[in-house]
């Protein structure tokens, strides 16, 4: 706990940004759903043998195959990608970005936990009799930790430097972190973050055996949770400097640690999550006071949610909002950090917090912050919660842009 | 407009079947030795318990070896130092052994090769064994990940002025994984990198290179490059052979499909 707190940092403009999960393909059928409060969690249908639980799945990917310049990389995760990087004209914004910076200029940080490992699975469901892999799925690109930043960074013609990062279900919060640090560096002028992960066999029964997985769909801090819900989802921002558009939302802050105290528990006393957001804060110059709304990690999982309301309720004044959007996504993993930052941006933009579908009765954990309901709320300073196995924390903090 | 970070290089440690401290490494760099290799052998690191030192999969006990040297060379104390754990393909054993279960019997995944799956399971291990809550990040970048996480953890050291330790590692493809990845070696390098530093063993000075590093290591710059061509964490062979001799001059690591970090190695002060 002895750490010196970090010193402010510059802020940076999020000029573009899209989401695409169960609950909608792009920001306004995301903001739809959030306003109406429909989810996207469905009985679980993926795979032969489909275990009992709910899982927040996107259509249309099963039967729309990258288109030929990017064959090589044709896997469900980065089908994905492309078509989450197809909302809201990202792509293009992402590409005038190249073109006024220069490709070399332009970074990318990527965030995945499982990137197309399930095309691996695919390939050992089809092995050949002398335990090769089928030779239609020798494709390393699909291989490989790294293949989803390689795919965007070949569809958006990205040169600069360019990474995966990869820290279970923190991954693409703290590309946010990454990012900042190569546009204060000066190595950079521009840098294109998210990060998608998608529903495989790995991830559904590795919860699975890890007896994660509700077999109801997800209702974070209920009392009576029950487990999670895993979802796949891809997300995707643009920062530039401030002066690029001074209007734009800008990332404040960030925060990140490792709880230093299991592999897939979260510390007791949430020490790491609370390192994270002292951390984001302090780079922002904020106090809890400051804060507008908090979208949490809230998995559903016992643990988390008990240990995140205790820090939400002793750190913030009740003036504060919070809430978890899992039960509209289900838990996306390595995508859950940029479709909630995602999420807080729309709040931000149309003035609403979401609540947390799903729940009914509070655990008695949570404090006033913790709010069930959507509520109508002006936000300009926003905080998004993300912490994953292996202890690893991640808080990033938005504030709105000036009004025009 | 091409700007530089400057850091210094404060420790290093290295482990392979062949060479297992940085003292051997440089032995072995500047071509003084002959060495055999032992590929049966496994890093045994003092830093993490008895228990977790028998039962961790390969790619821990490898980053977690090259950190624990690193840091102890520099005189850093691990649980105060932010890291990065880089590795182009995580753990293949892993994959290997979840991808056969859920083709055979999904139902059978060992929850612990579950979450030891993770890409950030060593850094895990490490920030759990050192007590550190500082940034733990770990991540990939194909061929290129040395020079991303060299790139990233020079860049923690900048922002947050202090020193940043960088564990870069990469274990041989098992099982029919091989079809898809060419790494049959295992290597690892640790690198503590301060942005200010009194008695560094090396000084570096980073800039982009908007050109693609050479597609290979040259095999015969050294017995160490001759064994591990294939793998991604020894592509810092080329930095560590400057160092080892006391070269200052030039290294191109690759950093990306068409970029390269341009390292200099500064004149050592005498």
């Amino acid at each position: 706990m002895l750490t010196r707190l970090p010193s402010r940092t510059t802020p940076f403009a999020i000029t573009a940004y899209t989401a695409t999960c169960a609950a909608g393909r792009g920001v306004d059928a995301l903001g739809r759903a959030l306003a109406t409060r429909v989810g996207g969690l469905r009985r679980n249908d993926f795979g032969a043998q489909p275990l009992p639980c709910w899982i927040g799945r996107v259509d249309g990917l099963d039967d729309s195959p990258l288109p030929p310049p990017f064959g090589a990389w044709d896997a469900r995760n980065n089908r994905l990608a492309w078509m989450a990087l197809r909302e809201d004209g990202f792509a293009d914004r992402a590409r005038a970005a190249v073109e006024k910076y220069g490709a070399s200029r332009v970074a990318l940080v990527i965030g995945t936990s499982t990137s197309s490992i399930e095309e691996t699975e695919r390939a050992y469901r089809e092995l050949t009799p002398d335990k090769h892999l089928p030779p239609a799925r020798r494709r390393s690109e699909t291989h490989q930790t790294n293949s989803l930043c390689a795919f965007v960074q070949t569809a958006l013609g990205i040169e600069g430097p360019s990474l995966t990062i990869a820290t279970a279900c923190s991954s693409s919060a703290k590309v946010f972190a990454s990012a900042a640090r190569l546009l204060e560096s000066g190595l950079v002028d521009a840098a294109v973050v998210g990060g998608a992960d998608s529903l495989c066999g790995s991830v559904l029964y590795g919860f699975n055996a890890l007896e994660l997985v509700s077999r109801d769909p997800c209702r974070p801090f209920d009392a009576n949770r029950s487990g999670l819900s895993l979802g796949e989802a891809a997300g995707f921002a643009l920062l530039e400097r401030v002066e690029s558009d001074e209007h734009a939302p800008r990332l404040a802050g960030y925060g990140e640690s490792a709880d230093a105290h299991h592999m897939s528990a979260p510390h007791p006393q949430g020490l790491g999550a609370e390192l994270a957001l002292r951390d984001a804060l302090a780079r922002a110059g904020l106090t809890p006071a400051d804060v507008d709304y908090i979208n949490l990690h809230g998995t559903a999982s016992r643990q988390n949610d008990e240990v995140e309301a205790a820090l939400v309720a002793r750190t913030f004044p009740a003036t504060t909002l919070a809430s978890s959007t899992k039960g509209w996504t289900g838990h996306t993993l390595g995508a859950a950090g940029i479709v909630e930052s995602v999420i807080t941006l729309l709040s931000m933009q149309r003035g609403f917090a979401p609540g947390t579908l799903n729940a009914q009765t509070l655990d008695p954990a949570c404090g006033p912050q913790i709010t069930l309901d959507n509520r109508s709320r002006d936000i300009r300073v926003a905080l998004s919660n993300s912490f994953g196995f292996g202890g690893n924390n991640c808080c990033l903090a938005f504030v709105a842009g000036d009004r025009p | 407009m091409n700007r530089a970070i400057d850091i210094a290089i404060a420790g290093i440690g290295v482990w392979s079947p062949e060479v297992r401290t940085w003292a051997e490494a440089a032995e072995a760099l500047c071509g003084n030795v002959e060495i055999a290799a032992n590929s049966t052998l496994r890093p045994a690191p003092t830093a993490l318990p008895a228990t977790e030192r028998r039962r961790a999969p390969e790619s821990v006990l490898l980053g977690v070896e090259v950190a624990q040297q690193a840091c102890e060379m520099a005189g850093v104390a691990a649980s105060g130092a932010p890291h990065v754990f880089a590795s182009s393909y995580g753990d293949l054993p892993i994959n290997d052994y979840l991808c056969e279960t859920l083709a055979q019997s999904p139902l059978d995944v060992s929850p612990i090769r579950f979450h030891n799956s993770v890409h950030n399971a060593p850094a895990g291990y490490w920030a759990i064994a050192t007590g550190c809550t500082r940034s733990s990040t770990a991540i990939s970048a194909g061929d290129a990940t040395f020079g991303a996480g060299l790139l990233e953890a020079s860049l923690i050291a900048v922002s947050t002025g202090e020193p940043a330790l960088l564990a870069a590692y990469d274990v041989p493809a098992t099982g029919p994984l091989r079809d898809v990845v060419a790494c049959e070696s295992k290597f690892a390098v640790g690198l503590v990198l301060a942005a200010q530093h009194a008695t560094p063993i090396a000084r570096i000075r980073i800039t982009l290179d908007n050109h693609p590093a050479e597609a290979e290591l040259a095999p015969g710059a050294s017995v160490l490059h001759a064994s591990h061509h294939d793998n991604p964490a020894a592509r810092s062979l080329d930095l560590l052979q400057a160092i080892a001799r006391k070269q200052p001059g030039r290294v191109r690591v690759a950093a990306g499909p068409r970029l390269s970090l341009d390292v200099e190695i500064l004149p050592w002060r005498t």
